[in-house]
């Protein structure tokens, strides 16, 4: 336990200061009430708006650490959302509906996975084909409209509450921990990280790394598809055009501010989604203290900048030397020269 | 022929198969009316296209580009609103604020030992940030000289026009060609993108060249963007979203590898202009959904991944 606090120490210190810098602006950031058998708070919008990146992230974090990068995540979710409208449309039922955009995202990672695992693409460009078509895929499945329904039980993933708890906030921790308990519980974790430190030793010795790397990539497209369906549910409607939109840039943000490496092996799905929350505290922070919207955008980039610079493997070394009594640098998996 | 320019042989044969087909339906379609808008219309992509070749030959990627042009057209619309500056000045005012620009990223990318992918993505949030700080409103030009500008036209054989734009694209085109082809500068971006260590032991001043490639794309980026406002006749910070990614399929179209090393300057020309014919078809057909534009340049670009990717394998078997 020691050791997954000693992992996440950077990315709930940095949590903290985000946090306490908006509480310098906004000093009512804590207040947490219960009314109407809700909670409602700053802390609740945080965790209920940041589901689509939180979601996004968990898949991301295993496909990155393979060593690959998924750039559709935000088209998937495009795709799913409008699948799962269009069911709802159509009068199949939710549970069809969920069963459909699940199979939407499970189908679109199985596509990338045998693009990447059979046909040995780059995963970035394996990826940037589906990013680049599959807009035009969900504009094709709504007619090139904005699909709207009306749907109590299937609106009540994006705006309901359980026990008091946004339902979208419910679902990311949900998966989170459920990914967390495939990987860590099993050796599956360790497989993954060992085909994204070396894919052809990995092979060699004996891993399935074709069918493990198609299964991340679905693992992807599923999360995506979740995410897919909590955005469609919010609003009660399917735009192909902006759902999801960049959403796969805040995701990648995630799992780097998460400190896990681009150029793969060992990964922390939690870091990723303490990763996620910051992007949406800084996200919200902005709002709040009453920043004029123009400025979102370039203090957002100012400060992931500053994340990055502090998180860059070559100031790294150049901090231990001012921390001399920290013994094991958290990132250590960063040490190799980025390209 | 060596087995390395195949990738940009088949784009040109599958972009002339493609116009083949456009004219036997529309036969319309080989009038040079139809040649100087694909030119003009796709002006500001060719010409940020020019930059992303030799970022991607490189072994990077720019993801900052479609922000710095609409930062480009506010800022220009703001300095022209605001001040009586001379068009001419602001632009040279703008293309040095893009390269600045381009080169502190890549200045980042080598000191900071960061991949290019995270550092252009904040790039492109402080370019699109900066844009809306100047203003979230859309600014219209008014301005003799752009009026000029967007007058100035060669009248081709068959009335077709080769306007100011479609000229400095070419133009752009041809001096990437230069620069990748024919320069010292362009010889250590090959090298750079076959393999950072292997460049290194050559001698290739790695710092200074990805400064210098990064600034050269920022370059590009401002050129496009003082292109895309004399197009548009204003400055809109919500313009171009996705442009890098129009322009990574056109220079991937183009028969230019993603992994770096490898790659033409004309390729991407070649892509631009296929990606522009899709968009040409669509409206000349009047039946089709513009959707069918994304999902026919997805499956282009698979099928030249995939065809390069069995060249790769040609080269290395036999």
């Amino acid at each position: 336990m020691s050791g997954v606090l000693r992992r996440v120490a950077p990315q709930l210190l940095t949590l903290a200061a985000v946090i306490a810098l908006v509480s310098i602006y906004f000093p009512m950031f804590y207040e947490v009430v219960y009314v109407n058998d809700r909670l409602v708070g700053i802390p609740i919008d945080v965790v209920k708006r940041g589901a689509p990146v939180a979601l996004l992230a968990i898949g991301m974090t295993l496909v990155i650490a393979t060593r690959g990068i998924d750039l559709s995540v935000g088209a998937v979710m495009a795709i799913c959302g409008a699948s799962a409208a269009w069911a709802i449309d159509q009068g199949f039922g939710m549970w069809a509906a969920l069963g459909i955009a699940g199979a939407s995202g499970l189908i679109c990672g199985l596509w990338n996975g045998l693009l990447v695992a059979v046909f040995g693409i780059q995963p970035i460009v394996a990826t940037l084909i589906l990013m680049v078509a599959g807009r035009g895929v969900a504009q094709l499945i709504t007619g090139g409209t904005i699909l709207t329904f009306d749907h109590d039980g299937f609106s009540y993933l994006g705006s309901g509450t359980l026990l008091g708890v946004p339902v979208p906030a419910v679902i990311w921790v949900l998966t989170g921990i459920g990914f967390g308990l495939l990987v860590r519980r099993t050796a599956l974790g360790l497989l993954v990280e060992s085909i994204g430190i070396n894919l052809r030793a990995s092979t060699l010795t004996g891993i399935n790394s074709r069918v493990l790397l198609i299964a991340v990539y679905m693992g992807s497209g599923f999360c995506a598809a979740l995410a897919g369906i909590i955005a469609t549910a919010d609003i009660r409607g399917a735009d192909a055009n902006n759902a999801g939109l960049w959403l796969e840039l805040d995701a990648i943000l995630a799992v780097v501010i998460g400190g896990n490496s681009l150029l793969g092996g060992r990964f922390s799905i939690l870091a990723s989604l303490l990763g996620a929350m910051i992007i949406q505290t800084i996200n919200t922070g902005i709002l709040l203290a009453g920043f004029p919207s123009e400025f979102n955008l370039v203090i957002k980039a100012v400060l992931v900048i500053i994340i990055l610079v502090l998180q860059s493997p070559r100031l790294l070394p150049q901090l231990a030397v001012l921390m001399p009594r920290r013994q094991s640098s958290p990132q250590k998996t960063k040490t190799e020269e980025g390209t | 022929m060596s087995i390395r320019a195949l990738p940009l042989y088949a784009t040109i044969a599958i972009f002339l198969l493609a116009y083949l087909i456009c004219y036997i339906q529309f036969p319309a379609m080989l009038s040079t009316r139809v040649i100087g808008n694909l030119l003009t219309d796709n002006a500001y992509l060719g010409i940020v296209a020019v930059g992303m070749t030799v970022v991607i030959i490189s072994g990077g990627i720019d993801l900052s580009v479609g922000s710095v042009i609409a930062f480009s057209g506010v800022f220009i619309a703001v300095v022209l609103r605001e001040t009586d500056m001379h068009p001419m000045l602001a632009f040279a005012l703008l293309l040095a604020i893009t390269t600045a620009f381009g080169a502190a990223m890549g200045g980042m990318i080598h000191l900071l030992a960061m991949p290019p992918f995270i550092v252009t993505l904040a790039g492109m949030f402080l370019a699109r940030g900066a844009a809306y700080m100047l203003s979230i409103d859309s600014v219209p030009i008014v301005d003799p000289f752009y009026e000029m500008m967007q007058r100035a036209y060669y009248l081709m054989p068959g009335r077709g026009r080769l306007t100011l734009l479609g000229m400095i694209m070419v133009a752009a085109v041809v001096i990437g060609m230069i620069v990748l082809h024919r320069t010292r500068f362009g010889t250590n971006v090959y090298a750079l993108g076959g393999g950072e260590a292997t460049a290194r032991l050559m001698g290739v001043a790695v710092g200074r060249t990805t400064v210098a490639v990064y600034a050269f794309s920022g370059f590009m980026a401002g050129l496009a963007g003082i292109v895309f406002s004399v197009y548009t006749s204003a400055g809109y910070p919500l313009a171009t979203v996705g442009v890098e990614l129009s322009a990574i399929a056109a220079v991937v179209i183009g028969g230019t590898l993603l992994t770096g090393g490898n790659g033409y300057m004309f390729g991407t020309l070649i892509g631009v202009l296929t990606m522009g014919l899709i968009q040409t078809y669509i409206v000349f057909d009047g039946s089709l959904s513009s959707w069918w534009t994304k999902i026919v340049i997805g499956a282009l670009l698979l099928m030249f991944i995939l065809l390069q990717k069995g060249l790769l394998r040609l080269r290395v078997s036999p």
